[in-house]
């Protein structure tokens, strides 16, 4: 491939513009670096791009994914196991991919988590506490080799960025009513005070309580107040307008990228933002120790390189697999040796859902509702806060409940024995649309050995360039964790007394469906750990194999976790964009002894 | 909250009349329920976009861009059975769903744009693996209505939007499990974008030509563009009280 243009050189290039990519862009403009970001995808701001009415539109946005990256260039191919034919993943389904601005973080739903304690020490913890036996032989797990301690500061900071609102459960050590008891300690508390539960969580946290749990207050990066973050950018209170996830705020309350971190690298001198910048592979020199650059197609079509000495894969966790496989960084994981890295550990999140139907006189407002705003959840089977011996699965899940908003095209909760068309579709509609709400779990995935990701032999992208190929399906530990769990959501929906009650579990034999939204927090692929011979990177999120090269986002998560992703990839990215800062610029090589 | 979702996997989440003339409704609730009667459906599909009859909804007059006189006629005909007009809230036919259907098969949607469409194609992967099919909307619709009405002519001599209501909600059940012959699993993967297809167009705004009036809206009593709730924030379990309003900014009325 010979390339078209080169460009000058920078200190550092950027792949992609959501999330993670936006905090490193940020922390070394800050650092006085020359910075290049590539993003693939448009320009987007909230005005005009999320701007009322026109933001208000369920099909645009939620049904069609206009803000979405459009599958007709670039997606992934699936397969449940080895040995099978992996077969393209056509159209959305089963979860979504940001493009342009903010990446998914414009259009995501902002429920903002931190990760457990002992989600980060996940093995050691299992084997201290149940013995090595209780892990499964082909589970693959990992410690991240980072502590909570560590991470705290970051997760703090990153909340106040996104002007999180929230109840502290867990402040430096005190047990605080109507938080989360379950959290690790914090040093301050949330930067917004929640709203007020929507009737829905409302009643779950009601039954919640009655059965002995304690619910709080979904985190939610939807601002509830007027607020200025330590960026000095203001966002405005929440609305719970019903058009969250799928949607870009048109309020300035969602935080995402543009809303919390953007407006103040707008104009910076050292960084240069570069939309429908597509990056094809990054470029390594002859040693393949050191990469020199990334080459990307541009709106035009040319071939252009761009130098750079320190290279940030921010490209989202799929995304950013494929493309360290696509430029030779790394061993590419075998699933029949266990051995090499790039690929290893892939992992999804298992959901399940119990929907309530009440009366007619139950007036839901379902409409009323945000991403996380006014939502209520309860953490007492996640992670490692309920004793898992008698349990027989590594792992949970938080039970949580709020509307995301009633749209009724995709919104529409009805019983399982609804007919699907005519006239009794129609009556059921009209009778359960208002008066019903759902309560769901979402489960962490352990990751096994032969749940991967790698290239695919036969499909193409838009540039001619091999897809990422994942093979998964769910494992029995995951089948009994959401049995588990969903059983205990059951009996919070039970307590919530409505007329009628009915669950969608998956169960042993279901396999990985990839036609219905689940979520989309995929992860692992480019790990963290703590031993080059069995992840991709170091606690740094820098590579092992090619030092100048970071790789941030979910794809660095050894296994997946019950809660959404997003604070913990924020939190990484911090934790490595200040070693960088305080140790990597002063002299550059790895962070960390191989 | 895409492409396929499952409802029953996301935290989810007043009668009304329709407000078409009565005239129209009174005629369409006759054609569904006279079985014998089959003469009455040909003669209004017949000529789509035909002679203008005073007191005739808008959709009447639609002349349809994509679909053929022959589909036009098996589209009204399904849509009709899909969401009929029971007296129980708009019919998909008055609400116009018929004409979202048309004007989606000429956006960049009916031709696929949204999909990854390169080979090669394995239709026969597991269900679980999603679409797999080499048609685009547009190509899919085509194809499946032709193939629907092959196996009416051959299990009834008549053209699917000739048949009674109860013989096209038989066939319609066919095609929705795949049990029509010939067809390759066209059929049954025709059915559910239709189905799919026709909900949306039943509850997207009303400028994309279906939910005429925001009929659909009211009937389930969600505010459609209102997209503002701060007085209501802690009003928990009051009913709402303000109808919808649409994107262009027409007020719908209270429920
Ligand atoms: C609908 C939805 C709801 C969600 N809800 C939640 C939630 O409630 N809570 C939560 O914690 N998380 C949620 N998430 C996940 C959250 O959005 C992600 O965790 C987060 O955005 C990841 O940040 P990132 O920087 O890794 O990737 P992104 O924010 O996706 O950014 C990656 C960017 O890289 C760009 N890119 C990709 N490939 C290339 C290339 N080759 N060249 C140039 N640019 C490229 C992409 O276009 C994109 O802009 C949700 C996601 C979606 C889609
Ligand atoms: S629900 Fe709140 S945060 Fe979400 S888009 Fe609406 S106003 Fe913005």
């Amino acid at each position: 491939m010979s390339t078209d243009t080169r460009m000058k050189p920078v200190d550092a290039v950027i792949i992609g513009f959501g999330w993670t990519g936006s905090i490193m862009a940020k922390e070394l403009t800050d650092a006085g670096l020359s910075v290049v970001v590539l993003e693939r995808g448009p320009a987007r701001d909230t005005s005009p791009d999320f701007a009322y009415p026109r933001i208000a539109d369920e099909l645009k946005h939620a049904i069609r994914g206009d803000l979405w990256h459009p599958l007709a260039t670039e997606t992934f191919t699936v397969r449940h196991k080895t040995g099978d034919t992996a077969v393209p993943y056509r159209q959305y389904g089963s979860f979504v991919l940001g493009t342009g601005t903010g990446g998914a973080g414009a259009h995501w739903n902002g429920q903002q988590w931190r990760a457990s304690p002992n989600d980060l020490r996940i093995r050691s913890l299992y084997e201290e506490r149940y013995g090595r036996k209780f892990i499964p032989a082909e589970m693959t797990i990992q410690d991240y080799g980072i502590s909570f301690a560590e991470l705290e500061p970051h997760f703090d900071h990153f909340e106040k960025v996104a002007g999180v609102a929230g109840t502290a459960g867990n402040l430096r050590g005190r047990i605080m009513a109507g938080g989360n008891p379950f959290e690790g300690a914090r040093s301050s508390e949330y930067p917004n005070h929640p709203l007020p539960p929507i009737l829905s969580s409302q009643l779950f946290a009601d039954a919640a309580r009655e059965l002995g749990y304690r619910p709080f207050p979904v985190p939610a990066a939807n601002s509830t107040a007027a607020y200025t973050n330590p960026y000095g950018v203001r966002m405005g209170p929440c609305n719970l307008c019903g058009y969250c996830e799928g949607f870009g705020c048109f309020l300035y309350s969602k935080a995402s990228p543009q809303t919390t971190i953007l407006p103040v690298l707008k104009g910076r001198a050292n960084l240069d933002v570069r939309h429908n910048a597509h990056v094809t592979r990054i470029l390594l020199d002859g040693s393949r120790k050191r990469a020199t650059g990334v080459r990307y197609v541009d709106a035009a079509g040319r071939q252009v390189d761009q130098p750079a000495s320190i290279v940030v894969v921010a490209a989202f966790q799929l995304n950013s697999v494929r493309l360290l496989l696509l430029s030779g960084i790394g061993t590419p994981y075998d699933p029949r040796t266990g051995k090499g890295t790039v690929g290893k550990n892939y992992a999804y999140q298992m959901v399940s859902t119990t929907s309530a139907f009440f009366g007619e006189d139950v007036a839901m407002n379902p409409f009323v509702g945000a991403g996380a705003a006014g939502q209520q959840a309860i953490d007492e089977f996640n992670a490692d806060h309920f004793d898992h011996a008698g349990a027989g699965f590594v792992g949970g899940a938080i039970i949580f409940a709020g509307a995301m908003g009633g749209r009724p095209i995709a919104q529409m909760p009805l019983p399982p024995d609804a007919p699907k068309w005519g006239s009794g579709w129609k009556s059921a509609v009209r009778r359960h649309y208002a008066h019903s709400s759902s309560v769901a779990t979402m489960g962490s995935v352990m990751a096994y050995r032969d749940r991967y990701l790698d290239l695919d032999p036969t499909y193409r992208d838009a540039y001619g360039q091999p897809l990422l190929r994942i093979t998964f399906d769910w494992h029995p530990n995951e089948y009994r964790m959401t049995a588990f769990a969903s059983a205990r959501a059951g009996a919070i929906v039970r307590a919530m007394r409505p007329e009628r009650v009915t669950q969608h579990i998956l169960q042993p034999g279901d396999s990985y469906d990839v036609r219905y939204y689940q979520s989309s927090h995929t992860t692992g692929g480019a790990i963290i750990g703590t031993n080059p011979a069995s992840s991709v990177l170091n606690r740094y999120s820098q590579c092992w194999d090619v030092p100048n090269v970071f790789v941030l986002g979910a794809s660095s998560f050894p296994q997946n976790i019950g809660y959404n992703p997003t604070g913990l990839a924020a939190a990484l990215a911090y934790f490595a964009a200040a070693k960088i800062r305080s140790d990597y610029l002063k002299s550059p090589g790895p962070l960390v002894a191989a | 909250m895409n492409d396929s979702p499952d409802p029953s996997i996301r935290p989810a989440g007043q009668p009304s009349t329709s407000d078409a003339p009565g005239g129209r409704r009174g005629f369409l609730r006759g054609t569904a329920t006279v079985a014998l009667s089959s003469v009455l459906l040909p003669s209004r599909s017949a000529a789509p976009g035909g002679g203008h009859r005073p007191g005739q909804a808008a959709h009447e007059t639609y002349s349809p861009v994509y679909f053929t006189p022959a589909e036009w006629a098996f589209v009204q005909a399904a849509v009709d059975r899909l969401i009929p007009d029971d007296g129980n809230g708009p019919g998909g036919v008055d609400a116009g769903v018929p004409v979202f259907l048309d004007r989606q098969m000429e956006l960049p949607y009916g031709h696929g744009a949204y999909w990854y469409m390169q080979g090669p194609f394995h239709p026969d992967s597991p269900a679980t693996l999603g679409y797999q099919m080499r048609l685009t909307p547009r190509e899919l619709y085509r194809a499946g209505i032709a193939a629907a009405d092959r196996a009416c002519m051959a299990k009834h001599g008549k053209a699917f939007a000739q048949l009674d209501a109860a013989t096209r909600d038989a066939m319609l059940a066919l095609l929705e499990q795949g049990k029509t012959p010939e067809d390759g699993g066209v059929a049954a993967a025709f059915f559910a974008l239709l189905l799919k297809n026709t909900r949306e167009g039943y509850f997207a705004d009303p400028m994309y030509g279906g939910n005429r009036g925001m009929a659909a809206w009211k009937m389930i009593g969600f505010p459609g563009a209102r997209a503002d709730f701060t007085d209501w924030i802690d009003q928990q379990g009051k009913p709402y009280p303000y109808g919808p309003v649409a994107i262009e900014g027409s007020a719908g009325g209270k429920a």
